[in-house]
């Protein structure tokens, strides 16, 4: 499985992430972005995590493989 | 505007010239190729970085490169002798005010840009899309039947004045005299202090003495909210509310409706990206990404803060550096294919908001105002072409998008 991360220190609060899946990421009331769920992707999502990482203009996020 | 011609990009780039301002495009790839960081003596002299990654390590670095002035063209003091303006408050004659934080440093940058993002965010702006989709459809109705409109000033002109205007909490109806104003700050002013200079005093007077409204009578809005705010338990300064308000106006007018403006402008000449969009509306929140892309409407400034030699280039304190956002984002090595719009294009980092902690405060207020001018557009008008493509004409500088743009129907 494959877990995402925000870097808190980068993310700049695009919310290109939000936009592309609600269900992976959050974002608070001043708009920076934070993974949902300590970040497990379910595998039916995996590419929207990946298409997240592609798409942030700060390249704050990640996605590390668990075994 | 007449200047004189450019000899070489390179050396001698000139933001205003003609040419450069109707397509930029092959100047940009020319740069980027040969000299990613050109420089001008023109117009108070600048640096300029067109590729992606150059311009995204400038941006984040915020100790080298200040953002105390964001425009080119020097900004000096009213000439000497002239009495002071009577429409001019006493507190602000000799105060400037700024536009704070697209013009502030940390660290006052961290508690102003603090103080804006809420208002921002983007369930906030969702309240405010009722509104402008209703706005879009009026100003539709008043030129559809006619089969012929300026896609620029009766629609994408008529909208941010309009949404920022009732965000703010001050009369809409004083909206085409606020375009008036913005523009003659950000486009006719870039290149005559003077212009500039009238249309930030009736900009700046206009604000002031609403903000005195708002204090005696506080209101559901923008304003009052900037001015209840407290930050460190003290209220925020008046003057700082005024700078605030004033980028909010200018920010909020003149580029989104240049971006408006161009995804008409695309779209009046894309058949397949108009049929596409219609059949699956879903795709709009790409397909405004990609438009963002492509014709990304903004390019602010840094102000060097110390002599410093950025890959070779012998940057001195004070000198100017223009971001050059959009360039970055028709840059190869990151994008394929950059010159095409693709309006499904899955893979876009791009920076048309910039990048770094001075991101566009408004991303969600012109992302939205673009997807619902689009879509209310393309229900009512699915199939459009530009009447003359030779008579548009475009706005350049730091804001680049269409002023005067015939479409017609049938």
């Amino acid at each position: 499985m494959i877990r995402v991360r925000v870097d808190a220190s980068k993310c700049q609060g695009h919310n290109r992430c939000l936009q592309l899946s609600e269900e992976l990421f959050q974002v608070d009331e001043l708009g920076y972005a934070h993974e949902r769920n300590d970040g497990v992707v379910p595998p039916e999502l995996e590419e929207k995590a990946r298409l997240a990482v592609a798409n942030c203009p700060e390249r704050a996020i990640s996605v590390e493989e668990q075994a | 505007m007449t200047t004189e011609p450019v000899q070489d990009w390179k050396t001698d780039y000139d933001i205003f010239n003609r040419t450069y301002v109707k397509n930029p495009f092959p100047i940009w790839d020319e740069l980027r190729e040969e000299c990613p960081v050109a420089h001008t003596e023109r117009w108070g002299a600048s640096w300029m970085p067109t590729r992606y990654e150059d311009l995204f390590k400038i941006a984040r670095d915020i100790q080298h490169f200040s953002s105390r002035d964001v425009l080119v063209a020097p900004n000096g003091p009213p000439p000497e002798g002239e009495e002071p303006d009577p429409d001019v408050p006493e507190e602000l004659r000799d105060y400037n005010a700024g536009a704070p934080p697209i013009t502030s440093d940390p660290p006052v940058h961290t508690w102003a840009r603090r103080l804006l993002l809420p208002p921002f965010s983007v369930n906030a702006i969702a309240k405010w899309e009722p509104e402008t989709r209703e706005l879009c459809r009026s100003l539709i109705d008043g030129f559809v039947e006619q089969g012929r409109a300026d896609g620029a000033v009766d629609y994408a002109q008529q909208i941010p004045p309009r949404v920022i205007a009732s965000m703010l909490g001050i009369p809409k109806d004083e909206a085409n005299m606020f375009t008036e104003w913005v523009r003659g700050f950000l486009e006719l002013g870039l290149t005559n202090a003077d212009v500039r200079g009238e249309a930030a005093r009736n900009i700046f007077g206009y604000l002031w003495e609403r903000i005195q409204e708002h204090k005696e009578q506080p209101k559901d809005d923008l304003i009052s909210y900037l001015l209840s705010a407290q930050v460190d338990g003290e209220p925020v300064p008046t003057p700082h509310v005024l700078g605030t308000c004033f980028l909010l106006l200018v920010a909020g007018i003149d580029t989104t409706w240049s971006s408006i403006g161009s995804a008409l402008w695309h779209l009046a000449q894309h058949p397949e990206d108009r049929a596409r969009l219609v059949a699956e509306p879903e795709l709009l929140p790409t397909a405004v990404e990609e438009l963002l892309r492509a014709y990304s409407p903004v390019t602010m400034a840094r102000v060097v803060t110390e002599d410093y030699a950025y890959n070779g280039c012998p940057m001195h304190e004070g000198d100017k550096v223009l971001m050059n956002f959009p360039a970055g984002n028709r840059d190869p090595s990151v994008f394929a294919d950059p010159d095409k719009v693709i309006i499904d294009r899955a893979e876009n980092p791009h920076i048309a908001f910039g990048v770094g902690i001075h991101r566009c405060a408004g991303s969600n207020l012109a992302r939205m105002e673009m997807r619902v001018s689009i879509e209310e557009w393309l229900r009512r008008i699915p199939d459009f072409r530009l009447e003359d493509p030779d008579a548009v004409t475009w706005a350049g500088g730091q804001v680049r998008g269409p002023r005067q743009m015939m479409v017609v129907w049938p």
